[in-house]
């Protein structure tokens, strides 16, 4: 895929992950169904594989899962031009992500511990509760989506849902998974 | 930095030198950064497990309550989790500085790592069986947010809204996002405010039951 991206769509592609960062309730990791509408629906600045390929690459590497979203800026960027502009683009998306809500939680952090009794703030917790569950699953729903009309889709498919059992069920560390979710793909047979 | 608690000297001799307080944080940046990065480095698949192990098991920074009161905070802030736990954390330790310390020492290295396999995943991406292989981890991926879910799941029991709304709710929510695909602002202002609300009537309705039959809510 190769892009030409103006300042005006740098601008978007920012403000976008600014304001996504102040939605991300319960982690960036919720908003990824709406990064995929905007960047691979709305704009096509992101094929499928890329946005799959971003988030499975910052599950699989050591560190915060957020930095999804950098992969997300880099793909971008290496879409409209080559490293310089992917380095640039996974710059601009994790602080798009970050700054906001950044600013919040330093700002807000001890409002929120000392206030945590208050009405107010029990509701707004018990009321986005199932929206977050909702979130992570669409999340979920999404990445396997995008492999769609793919061949074995079925056993990609039983694959996740033997993970998500794993995942809830044990405490097996999750780099296994991992790995072993790499071997079987990586012998065909997933 | 709170004061030496020895500071002053003592009246008499004391017999044996006074025991070193006990270090309930980071004695510098440096350390803080150090340690952050350490941390992140070990978390393959998501951090929380490791800083849990980290800083309350092994450094002692913060004790089981302490670390589960922050860690709420840090999930009902909006953003990234664990950058909040960090900015909440440095912040406590050191002020601003130590919230960008902690946030630099969480992401830094981690940032270094993923951009490199990036980079090297895209060097063998004609490859097949690489292909396979990322098919196979995205799919693991899947699951794990799929099971990330799943754990929530138990939470919701004690929920004010109730079994039914709750599942309702999670159902129109998945519904709006996954299969409409309604931009999320919407869907979170609009069926956020409404839950919110209704949670907010349902608590108030509940201490005032409590309040009438004598109950501590």
């Amino acid at each position: 895929m190769s892009l030409v991206l103006q300042g005006s769509d740098w601008l978007a592609f920012f403000t976008q992950f600014l304001m996504l960062s102040l939605l991300a309730v319960g982690g960036a990791i919720t908003t990824a169904a709406d990064m995929h509408r905007f960047l691979v629906g709305e704009q096509h600045w992101l094929s499928e594989a890329q946005f799959s390929t971003s988030i499975a690459l910052a599950q699989a590497a050591p560190g915060p899962n957020v930095l999804f979203v950098a992969l997300l800026g880099w793909h971008v960027g290496l879409n409209a031009g080559g490293h310089a502009l992917a380095f640039a683009g996974a710059l601009l998306a994790l602080l798009g992500i970050m700054l906001p809500s950044t600013l919040m939680t330093y700002l807000a952090a001890r409002w929120s511990h000392q206030n945590r009794e208050r009405r107010g703030v029990r509701a707004f917790k018990q009321g986005l509760a199932p929206m977050v569950i909702a979130l992570l699953l669409s999340t979920a729903w999404l990445l396997l989506a995008a492999h769609q009309g793919e061949a074995q889709h079925g056993r990609l498919w039983g694959l996740s849902a033997i993970s998500a059992l794993l995942v809830w069920r044990t405490r097996i560390h999750l780099l296994w998974l991992l790995g072993a979710g790499a071997l079987l793909g990586g012998m065909g047979w997933v | 930095m709170p004061p030496h608690p020895h500071a002053a000297a003592p009246a008499t001799p004391l017999p044996s030198p006074a025991p070193e307080p006990l270090r309930r944080g980071p004695r510098h940046l440096r350390e803080l950064f150090w340690a952050f990065t350490v941390l992140a480095l070990q978390g393959f698949g998501g951090v929380l497990a490791v800083v849990q192990r980290e800083l309350v098991d092994k450094k002692k920074w913060l004790t089981p309550e302490e670390f589960v009161e922050e860690w709420a905070v840090a999930q009902i802030l909006p953003g990234p989790n664990v950058i909040n736990l960090s900015v909440m954390l440095g912040e406590r330790y050191f002020g601003w500085r130590g919230a960008l310390t902690g946030i630099a020492g969480m992401l830094l290295a981690p940032s270094a790592v993923v951009l490199a396999l990036a980079w090297l995943y895209a060097s063998v991406a004609d490859v097949p069986m690489a292909q396979g292989a990322l098919r196979g981890m995205g799919g693991v991926a899947a699951g794990l947010v799929a099971g990330s879910a799943l754990k929530l799941v138990p939470t919701l029991r004690k929920n004010c809204m109730g079994g039914l709304f709750c599942a309702a709710w999670v159902f129109f929510t998945f519904a709006s996002v996954a299969l409409l695909h309604w931009p999320l602002g919407y869907v979170l202002l609009g069926l956020g405010s409404l839950a919110t609300c209704w949670a907010y009537a349902q608590l108030s309705r509940l201490e005032r039951r409590a309040r009438s039959t004598g109950e501590h809510p």
